[in-house]
């Protein structure tokens, strides 16, 4: 299936702080109990919004109506671990985010996004905290990601960003829908499956 | 073993590799489904996929349909998707229904040299094999329904030696929640974790199995233990092994998949069994444990201490518990289930805990049944279930209530993992969580069953 590429994500941001958070709490496990994953993005979060507001804490962002209109989201270390379950990025990308930049992602997190066309992109613990503080001065702060250049903009600065190669490319051309790709080269794929003998029952 | 022939480059750099056996479930495959029909694709080679029904399935009554609509739904989902696509369904009929990763091996599914995925990330378990077993999203099962193949990024190998002999009531629970306390969350990141040495060595199936589960715990989406003799006689006689001569040669053919003496790990850590001891988590990720007889550090994570209802400084031996959890594909296999019954025989779980055991599959259900496990479990006040996923993540009927704090054998401490958004879980080894439910509060299992025939060593 032929997609765009993404080369540029730009708007305001929504910052997420805390490192290791697992997709349990991006999308508790209750709400996986369906076919779709339509409608997903009503319950991004929740119990983590709940805990916030039943405990007198500070507001969750995802609740926050300063980030509702968020495309771009602010995370820190290993987001995204844990459970496999793509309903995570769906529900943020069904959301509105558009492309997550953190310190680091988990590799299945990581890959899921890619899937779905929204980039998650890297940068130090520095820059995160930088950009964090400004868009929590002023959510209305632009940002702007640029897969191409490898940077990320605010208003007067930029830093450096950095994202595999295989998965950069894929946005830049357009290929990061993997399933065309995977399928062009079928016949090779039929050619290994007839060498491997758990396939052929040739031993 | 990660460059093994059956890989050829792609445009964007990655790797084409083929899926040598694609496992599903009802949770994160339906949606693969309808892009799959939407795209007007077929599934590519139906007879490499394999499917069963683990994570919503009730465990007491499996009455079909479900009281749970959803749940329903979801099975009748899965179950239309594989009558239209020619794929195997392992059904709760079949008597082999079980949670994904405790059917694959105890069917001979699961072998050496076999590149498996599956949409759940604790699909390392089979790299205990000497497979290369990963976790991938729904439109990565998409792609594999499609073209039986996915593109990978290169990964680099971490060696994990462990050596030496483990304590009495040390099991190989307490040696991956050891290293993923050493080595982190997220240390496996970009890594394949491959397990060796002579504690590895002398580990069975399912006791690797456990290790490499929880891989993905410590940030590795591989574990990975060599095949060996073990390995082998593990495999010989089961469903879809290969028999007489076959199995002769794909011994030879599987022992020549295994990664060479002469490799070159990107990094090497190395572990001393002998000074692992029981091991507990006190926080919100797998890495924040302590063994037994620790208390919780200083620099202990506040948010975490905090849901806990914890503090620094505080031991957790005498924490008074709510619930026991014996299950899950880390450690629901029938030799949990026998080390938690040696511990329980003639003892009777504490009066304010609710107890139940969860077999991993209808088989070892059935095995234990043989065995009278059962009626050790029943007699002693624990809840004898169908097979399932059941509380691990309770997207069943199987939850806490409230705050709850629940004894578990499972893989995961997030919060809200075990169904209530405030629940609190503990893991710890199945013996530790059989001690729990009869103490009425954590123990340290050594003390709690002094006799070396208690502890199975």
């Amino acid at each position: 299936m032929a997609v765009e590429p993404v080369r540029q994500i730009s708007g305001t941001a929504l910052p997420l702080r805390g490192d290791d958070i697992d997709t349990d709490r991006i999308i508790p496990a209750r709400f996986l109990k369906s076919v779709s994953f339509e409608g997903l993005e009503r319950h991004l979060f929740e119990d983590d919004r709940r805990e916030a507001d039943t405990q007198g804490k500070a507001t969750h962002p995802a609740s926050n109506p300063a980030y509702a209109r968020a495309s771009i989201m602010l995370v820190n270390a290993n987001f995204g671990c844990g459970s496999s379950r793509e309903h995570a990025p769906q529900a943020i990308r069904r959301r509105g985010i558009r492309a997550v930049l953190g310190q680091s992602f988990s590799e299945i997190f990581f890959g899921n996004s890619v899937a779905l066309g929204m980039p998650c992109p890297t940068a130090s613990r520095e820059t995160l905290h930088a950009l964090m503080q400004t868009v929590e001065a002023d959510p209305s702060t632009l940002l702007s990601i640029d897969l191409e250049k490898m940077r990320v903009r605010a208003p007067g600065r930029e830093y450096e960003i950095s994202l595999p190669a295989g998965a950069r490319e894929a946005f830049l051309v357009g290929s990061w829908d993997a399933t065309g790709l995977l399928l062009e080269q079928f016949e090779q794929v039929e050619a290994v499956a007839g060498r491997l003998p758990y396939v052929t029952a040739n031993w | 073993m990660l460059r093994s022939p059956f890989h050829h480059g792609q445009d964007t750099g990655q790797t084409q590799l083929f899926i040598g056996l694609h496992l599903i479930h009802e949770v994160t495959s339906p949606q693969a489904f309808d892009m799959l029909r939407a795209r007007g694709a077929r599934v590519a080679f139906p007879q490499r996929t394999v499917a069963t029904v683990d994570h919503i399935v009730p465990t007491r009554d499996q009455r079909r349909p479900f009281l749970d609509v959803m749940a329903e739904e979801m099975l009748s989902s899965l179950e239309r998707n594989c009558r239209e696509h020619g794929i195997p369904l392992l059904d709760l009929s079949s008597g082999h229904q079980g949670i994904v990763h405790v059917i694959g091996p105890e069917l001979g599914l699961t072998q050496p040299g076999m590149t498996i995925a599956c949409g759940d990330s604790h699909t390392s378990t089979h790299g205990a094999f000497g497979a290369i077993a990963f976790g991938i999203g729904t439109s990565q099962v998409r792609d594999v329904l499609a073209s039986q193949s996915l593109a990978i990024d290169p990964l680099k190998v971490r060696r994990i030696v462990v050596r030496g002999r483990l304590s009495h009531g040390v099991y190989a629970k307490d040696v991956i929640l050891e290293i993923i306390r050493r080595l982190g969350v997220n240390g496996g990141a970009g890594y394949a974790y491959e397990y060796g040495g002579d504690t590895i060595d002398r580990m069975s199936m399912d006791e690797r199995m456990t290790i490499c589960n929880m891989s993905i715990e410590g940030g590795a989406r591989v574990g990975y233990v060599n095949p060996d003799a073990t390995t082998f006689e593990y495999i010989r006689g089961r469903q879809f092994a290969p028999v007489g001569d076959d199995f002769e040669r794909a011994c030879r053919w599987w022992t020549s998949m295994g990664s060479d003496r002469e490799a070159v790990y990107d990094d090497e850590v190395i572990l001393d069994a002998a000074a692992i001891q029981p091991t507990v988590t006190w926080g919100i990720n797998p890495g924040q444990s302590i063994s037994i007889g620790e208390r919780i550090p200083a620099s202990g994570d506040q948010d975490a201490l905090a849901f806990m209802g914890f503090r620094s400084g505080q031991p957790l031996k005498g924490t008074k518990i709510d619930v026991a959890f014996v299950g899950s594909c880390t450690n629901g296999r029938l030799s949990d289930l026998r080390e938690a019954a040696r511990i329980i025989r003639g003892r009777h779980v504490a009066p304010h805990v609710k107890a139940l055991v969860v077999p991993g599959s209808q088989s070892v259900r059935a095995a234990a049944e043989r065995e009278g496990l059962d009626r050790v479990f029943t007699e002693a006040g624990f809840e004898w279930r169908g097979a399932g996923c059941s509380m691990c993540l309770a997207m069943n009927p199987d939850r806490l209530e409230g705050r709850e704090l629940c004894a578990s054998s499972s893989n995961r401490n997030f919060k809200g993992r075990q169904g209530s958004p405030t629940g609190r879980t503990l893991l710890m080894s199945p013996a530790m969580v059989a001690a729990a439910a009869v103490a009425g509060e954590v123990v340290d299992v050594r003390e709690f069953a002094t006799t070396e025939a208690a502890l199975g060593r």
